[in-house]
């Protein structure tokens, strides 16, 4: 079974759900990392998105395009995030990493190559927001064939007989897309989050994680309460933002937020 | 070109999925996917509809100015010596440039689809200015993102797009300039996809876009082939045309695609020459990734990050190109060249001091590969050249170059 799923089964047999944290790998500088991820999971994640970060982030708010600015300031490269995700695992073999971008940079050095440098880093899967599942039948081929997890959105504009289809493709999680907009924009309704959440699990058993418009401990409870994993990304980045010249709060600071939204979804 | 082509299947492409061979296709997040989808599908019922049919044709013809003439360019070709220079006057359309072919285009279908609100990117300004200029007429809102340095490049054509009623972003992330906006279009539809129709620019982008692009554009190809055959008495030799994001090349092109013996040439913007690595040359200098919802050639670095492009045209400053041309590109039934900031501009005084006719830069670049080509080709060969819009806009960028301020 692959790490995400032995997570996600032992949330449930512990009657929990995901905290899964994204922050932009190199953001604001590549030393600060690996520390950050450490961090995190200390403070109570679960699974962890790094983003790689990308020159033309069309899917993200202003707080993620200024991270991908300052990683790529410090030249981050899909080739070095594999390295700190190999660092990561020095330590921890336990936590899952997906790793989250645009397809580009992986086009780039192409499919192959990048499942078995992922795999040998310790990926355990890979959301590339600008890959559908109607251009990626060879892409998940190749990471299925290395154990890498291929997980895909859906959005409140997604229909049902599309829903299946990405159902039957995706593997790991689901990430549903709260709000019809980028990352960091407006606040998301959890009722709505609930109605859709129930349509696609007659779809399909794998878990439901959400995300965008996740702000603080009471909106990451909300959603818990609805959905298999709570995703939470510009509020992290933010933070990170604030902290561009103070290198050594950034870890302790970051992971305050978590450990907040964390004692707040287990109580 | 290679003679093993078949070249009726590649006049039908795009295929289902909007490929056009291993390009195209529709690379996006997936809240857009449901908009796309309706977007193609309204296209191909309406396109098919004789009613819109009419009502876009009596645009083009009432509205837009069209038929454009296909001016033959008698005293350059002498200057020149060699083949006979024509020039498809897509400067004389309404506003200054073929882009209002495709926003006319676009417009309707904003129209039969009932959305309240357009929005555009732009690079010279053009696009932006074709896409107010519609909305205003069809009282649609309209939104034209445009990146911050083509703000102050274009400064004109910013203030015509507000007098038109338009609100313009200037786009500061990124480089500042047409991909940016781009971006920031996007951002804008993701957002607002409910009540929004995006209107691109160029033959570019997810599926269908570069496939009802071309259609809309595709006036300018028919126009072209009637006149060769009626003024001339056959085909051209040679088709010339500028490739930005590559609407107004594909416009003229596609008609003749099942016409083997008229070869087709789209230049790039060469910047300050293709191997000081400042330019927007895509095609010529770039490599197949993904970008803007499609597979195409584009400029990025070994890391897969987009690169900055430089061109002294905005139009044509960007690092993409749309899927269409690559393809035509890999098969080479088309072939892509570049032309130099220089050249362009020589090219640009030129035509303004022997036919009295002042090109946009953009067009500039077709220009100054037509005057190198008919060179090598004989007096009684002839190429088209698309003049793709009018110099007005780019006054004050040719003075700057002179160190006039006017
Ligand atoms: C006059 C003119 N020609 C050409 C272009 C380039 O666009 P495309 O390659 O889509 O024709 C532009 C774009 O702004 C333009 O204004």
């Amino acid at each position: 079974m692959s790490r995400i799923s032995t997570s996600f089964e032992k949330l449930k047999s512990e009657g929990r759900k995901a905290l899964i944290p994204y922050v932009t790998a190199g953001d604001p500088a590549p030393s600060v990392t690996v520390g950050l991820l450490h961090g995190l999971v200390e403070a109570g994640a679960d699974i962890i998105e790094l983003g790689v970060p990308f020159s033309d982030p069309m899917a993200d708010g202003p707080v993620i395009q200024l991270a991908c600015e300052r990683a790529l300031q410090h030249n981050t490269r899909l080739l070095d995030v594999l390295d700190m995700v190999a660092e990561f695992r020095k330590q921890d073999t336990v936590t899952p990493i997906v790793l989250m971008g645009y397809l580009n940079p992986i086009e780039i050095i192409g499919y192959k190559r990048f499942a078995d440098e992922a795999k040998k880093a310790g990926v355990d899967g890979v959301l590339t927001v600008d890959l559908p599942p109607e251009e990626s039948d060879n892409f998940n081929q190749i990471m299925r064939a290395h154990g890498i997890d291929t997980i895909y959105l859906i959005a409140p504009t997604t229909e049902d007989e599309r829903i299946k289809y990405i159902c039957e493709n995706g593997s790991g999680y689901l990430y549903y897309v709260s709000v019809k907009g980028v990352t960091g924009s407006a606040s998301l309704n959890v009722q709505e989050v609930a109605d859709k959440l129930e349509d696609i699990r007659q779809y399909t058993d794998i878990p439901l994680g959400v995300g965008f418009g996740i702000k603080d401990a009471d909106s990451a409870k909300a959603v818990s309460a609805v959905a298999d994993g709570v995703i939470v990304g510009s509020v992290l980045v933010n933070k990170i933002a604030d902290l561009v010249k103070e290198h050594g709060q950034i870890a302790p600071q970051v992971s305050a937020i978590i450990k907040d939204m964390r004692i707040a979804m287990d109580s | 070109m290679p003679t093993n082509i078949d070249l009726k299947a590649l006049a039908q492409l795009p295929d289902s999925k909007g490929h056009f061979g291993p390009y195209g296709g529709r690379f996006v997040s997936e809240t857009l996917m449901a908009a796309l989808k309706q977007l193609e599908e309204t296209y191909e019922k309406l396109w098919r509809d004789p009613a819109f049919q009419e009502e876009f044709d009596r645009d083009l013809a009432h509205y837009v100015g069209r038929p454009s003439p296909l001016y033959h360019a008698s005293h350059l070709s002498d200057k020149v010596g060699g083949a006979q220079i024509y020039l498809k006057r897509e400067d004389l359309n309404h506003t200054g440039a073929h882009k209002i072919n495709n926003t006319i285009g676009q417009a309707l279908l904003a129209k039969f689809t009932g959305k309240p609100r357009v929005i555009a990117e732009t690079g010279a300004g053009q696009h932006g200015v074709a896409t107010a200029t519609v909305a205003a007429r069809l009282g649609l809102e309209c939104k034209v993102y445009m990146g911050a340095e083509d703000v102050q490049r274009q400064s004109l054509n910013v203030y015509r797009m507000k007098l038109l009623g338009a609100e313009v972003i200037a786009v500061e992330s990124g480089t500042r300039t047409l991909k940016d906006a781009m971006n920031e279009a996007m951002r804008d539809w993701v957002t607002n996809v409910d009540d929004t129709f995006y209107i691109i620019g160029t033959a570019a982008g997810p599926h269908p876009y570069p496939k009802l692009v071309r259609d809309f554009q595709c006036v300018i190809g028919r126009e072209a082939r009637q006149q060769c055959l009626t003024q001339i008495g056959r085909l051209p030799d040679a088709l010339v045309a500028c490739v930005g994001g590559g609407s107004n090349a594909i416009g003229l092109f596609h008609p003749f695609i099942e016409d083997a013996d008229v070869k087709m040439f789209g230049v790039e913007a060469g910047g300050y020459g293709i191997q000081t690595g400042q330019h927007a040359a895509p095609l010529s200098a770039g490599s197949p990734g993904v970008l803007h919802g499609n597979r195409t050639y584009l400029m990025s670095d070994d890391a897969g990050q987009i690169i900055g492009t430089h061109s002294v045209s905005a139009g044509l400053d960007y690092p993409g190109v749309g899927p269409e041309h690559s393809y035509l590109k890999d098969i080479g039934r088309a072939v892509y060249v570049d032309a130099t900031d220089d050249e362009a501009m020589d090219a640009f005084r030129a035509l303004t001091r022997i036919e009295g006719i002042m090109p946009a830069i953009e067009s500039s670049h077709a220009v100054a590969y037509a005057m190198k080509l008919a060179k090598e080709m004989d007096k009684d060969q002839t190429i088209v050249v698309n003049l793709s819009g009018r110099g007005d806009k780019d006054i004050h960028t040719v003075a700057q170059i002179d160190g006039i301020n006017i």
